[in-house]
C-alpha cells in the first residue's frame, strides 16, 4: 500500500494531521493565554478573604438548613466574624457549636436553648374512636378539606404523616395513627409546626419532658366520647403543681413551657392517663 | 465620522439588541429591581461588550481565517469573552464587593449572555473594519444598557403600585417588556443602515 514516505507526507503535512494539531494548538494557544492573563490579573486584585471565616464555617455542623437565619453555614460564619453575629443561633449544632464557637470568637456563650418539637395528642388508633372510613388522600393537610380524617375528635392528630414527610431529619413517626416526634432526632427547625393542619404541634425547650398529651377544646364528657386518653378538665394536676407549670385554658389543662416542670405525680394523678414523660432530649442530636 | 455615528444610533435605538433582536433577555428581567445594580451590570456588559468586540475581531482575522479554522468561531470566541467576564468580575470583587454580591451570579451569566456573543458574531458577519467593530461593540451595549435602566425604573414604579397577585414579579414584568419593545419599533427607519 503506502510506503512509509507517503505516510510520513501525509500525516505531517499533508491535509489529515494539520487539520487537526492546527485547530488544537491555536485554541490551546488562546485558551492558556487568557489562563495567563486572568492569573496575572488575579495575582494584583487579590482581595483579602478573611481566614478565619473558613475556620468559622468549619466549626458549623455543614447543613446549610438556614435555621439559623443566614443563607447557608459559610454565610452565617461570615456574619459572625466580619458583622459581630450572634454564635448562639446553631439550631442543629446545639450547645456544643455554641461553645466552640464562642471560644473561636473569644465571646460569652449562652447558648440559646434547644427546642424540639412535641405533637400535643395522645389519640392513637387503640384509644381514639373513630367516626368514619376514611379513604381518601394519605396527607393530613387533604384530609382537613374531606371533614377532617376519620377521628372522632376534631382537634386529634389525623395521623396521615404531613409533619413526618416534611421533617428534614425524619424524627417524627407516625404509629397507629398518631405521629410521634423523636427528641433526640429532632432539631427544632420548626417545618412541622408549620405543617401540621390542625396546630397541634409545639416547638418547647428539649429539656421540657412531661407533656400535656390532649388540644381538644371540649368539655370532659364530650371528649370522654371519643378518646380514652383525652384530657376531661378536671384540673387534678392543676391543684397539684399549685399552678406552676400547668395553665388550664378552659377545659384543657396546658403547659406552662417556660416553666421547668418535673413534677411526675402528676403522671399518676391524671384519671385519663393524659400526662406522659417523654425521655428528654439531651443536648446533643443523637 | 457620520458612518459611526448612525452605527451607534442603530444599535441604540433602531435595533436596540434587547427590545428590537431580543438578546441578553436574561439580566435584562433578572437585574432589573433596582436601580443602581442596573447601573452596575451595564457598566460591566459596556466594558465586555466593547473589548470582546475589539478582542474577538482581531481573533478572527489573524487566527481564525489565517488558519482556515472558521468553524472554531464560537469556541474561540466564548473562551475570550469569558476571559473578560472573570477579569471583571475580578476587578468589581475589589473595587466594590457591595454591588459584586448585589449582581450576584448574573455576573458570570453575561458569559452567557447571547447579546455578548451576538454582537460579536454580527461583527464578523456585517464585514465591520476594526474601527466600526468597536464603535458597534459600544453602541449595542449603550443600547443594553439604555432598555435595562429604562425598563428598571418602570419596574421599581409598577411594584410600588400593588399589581394584581397574579400578576406580580416577572408576569407583569415580561407584559412590560413586551410593550417597551413595541414602543421602541416606533424608531423603525431612523437610520437607513
Amino acid at each position: 500500500m503506502w510506503g512509509f514516505d507517503e505516510v510520513y507526507d501525509k500525516v505531517v503535512f499533508g491535509g489529515v494531521l494539520v487539520q487537526v494539531w492546527i485547530p488544537v494548538m491555536a485554541l490551546g494557544a488562546i485558551g492558556v493565554g487568557c489562563g495567563a492573563l486572568l492569573a496575572v490579573a488575579a495575582r494584583f486584585l487579590a482581595v483579602q478573604e478573611d481566614p478565619r471565616v473558613a475556620q468559622a464555617t468549619e466549626l458549623l455542623p455543614g447543613l446549610n438548613c438556614g435555621a439559623c437565619g443566614y443563607a447557608g453555614c459559610a454565610d452565617y460564619a461570615k456574619a459572625i466574624v466580619q458583622e459581630g453575629a450572634a454564635v448562639n443561633q446553631c439550631k442543629p449544632g446545639a450547645s456544643e457549636t455554641v461553645a466552640a464557637l464562642a471560644a473561636f470568637m473569644g465571646v460569652e456563650a449562652s447558648a440559646s436553648d434547644r427546642q424540639v418539637a412535641v405533637v400535643l395528642c395522645g389519640g392513637d388508633a387503640g384509644k381514639a374512636k373513630r367516626k368514619c372510613l376514611y379513604n381518601g388522600v394519605a396527607d393530613c393537610a387533604d384530609a382537613m378539606l374531606a371533614g377532617g380524617g376519620d377521628k372522632a375528635c376534631l382537634y386529634g392528630c389525623i395521623g396521615l404523616g404531613t409533619c413526618a414527610r416534611v421533617c428534614p431529619v425524619s424524627a417524627i413517626e407516625v404509629k397507629d395513627q398518631l405521629a410521634v416526634v423523636h427528641p433526640g432526632l429532632c432539631m427544632g427547625c420548626g417545618q412541622c409546626v408549620a405543617a401540621c393542619p390542625r396546630d397541634l404541634i409545639k416547638l418547647v425547650p428539649a429539656d421540657r419532658h412531661i407533656h400535656i398529651l390532649c388540644s381538644s377544646q371540649d368539655k370532659g364528657p364530650a371528649v370522654k366520647k371519643v378518646c380514652t386518653v383525652g384530657c376531661i378538665g378536671c384540673t387534678l394536676c392543676f391543684k397539684t403543681v399549685e399552678g406552676k407549670g400547668i395553665q388550664m385554658k378552659g377545659p384543657l389543662a396546658v403547659v406552662d413551657y417556660e416553666v421547668a416542670l418535673d413534677n411526675e405525680q402528676i403522671i399518676e394523678k391524671c384519671p385519663m392517663k393524659t400526662i406522659a414523660a417523654r425521655p428528654a432530649a439531651g443536648t446533643k442530636t443523637a | 465620522m457620520k458612518a459611526y455615528i448612525f452605527l451607534v444610533l442603530s444599535a441604540v435605538l433602531v435595533n436596540n439588541f434587547v427590545l428590537t433582536r431580543f438578546l441578553g433577555i436574561c439580566p435584562f428581567l433578572g437585574v432589573s429591581r433596582e436601580l443602581r445594580t442596573a447601573l452596575g451590570m451595564s457598566c460591566a456588559v459596556i466594558f465586555v461588550m466593547t473589548s470582546a468586540s475589539a478582542v474577538t475581531w482581531l481573533l478572527q482575522h489573524y487566527v481564525l481565517e489565517h488558519w482556515g479554522i472558521e468553524y472554531l468561531q464560537t469556541i474561540a470566541f466564548i473562551l475570550v469573552i469569558a476571559t473578560f467576564v472573570q477579569f471583571v468580575e475580578l476587578v468589581l470583587k475589589k473595587t466594590s464587593p457591595g454591588l459584586h454580591k448585589a449582581l450576584g451570579i448574573y455576573l458570570p451569566l453575561i458569559t452567557t449572555n447571547c447579546a455578548v456573543l451576538g454582537v460579536a458574531v454580527l461583527n464578523i458577519r456585517e464585514g465591520y473594519t476594526f474601527g466600526k467593530t468597536v464603535v458597534f461593540g459600544f453602541g449595542a451595549a449603550l443600547g443594553f444598557g439604555l432598555a435595562l435602566v429604562i425598563f428598571t425604573g418602570l419596574r421599581e414604579r409598577i411594584e410600588r403600585a400593588d399589581p394584581p397577585k397574579a400578576f406580580r414579579g416577572t408576569a407583569i414584568g415580561l407584559v412590560t417588556a413586551g410593550l417597551l419593545s413595541l414602543a421602541f419599533m416606533g424608531f423603525a427607519g431612523l437610520v437607513k443602515m
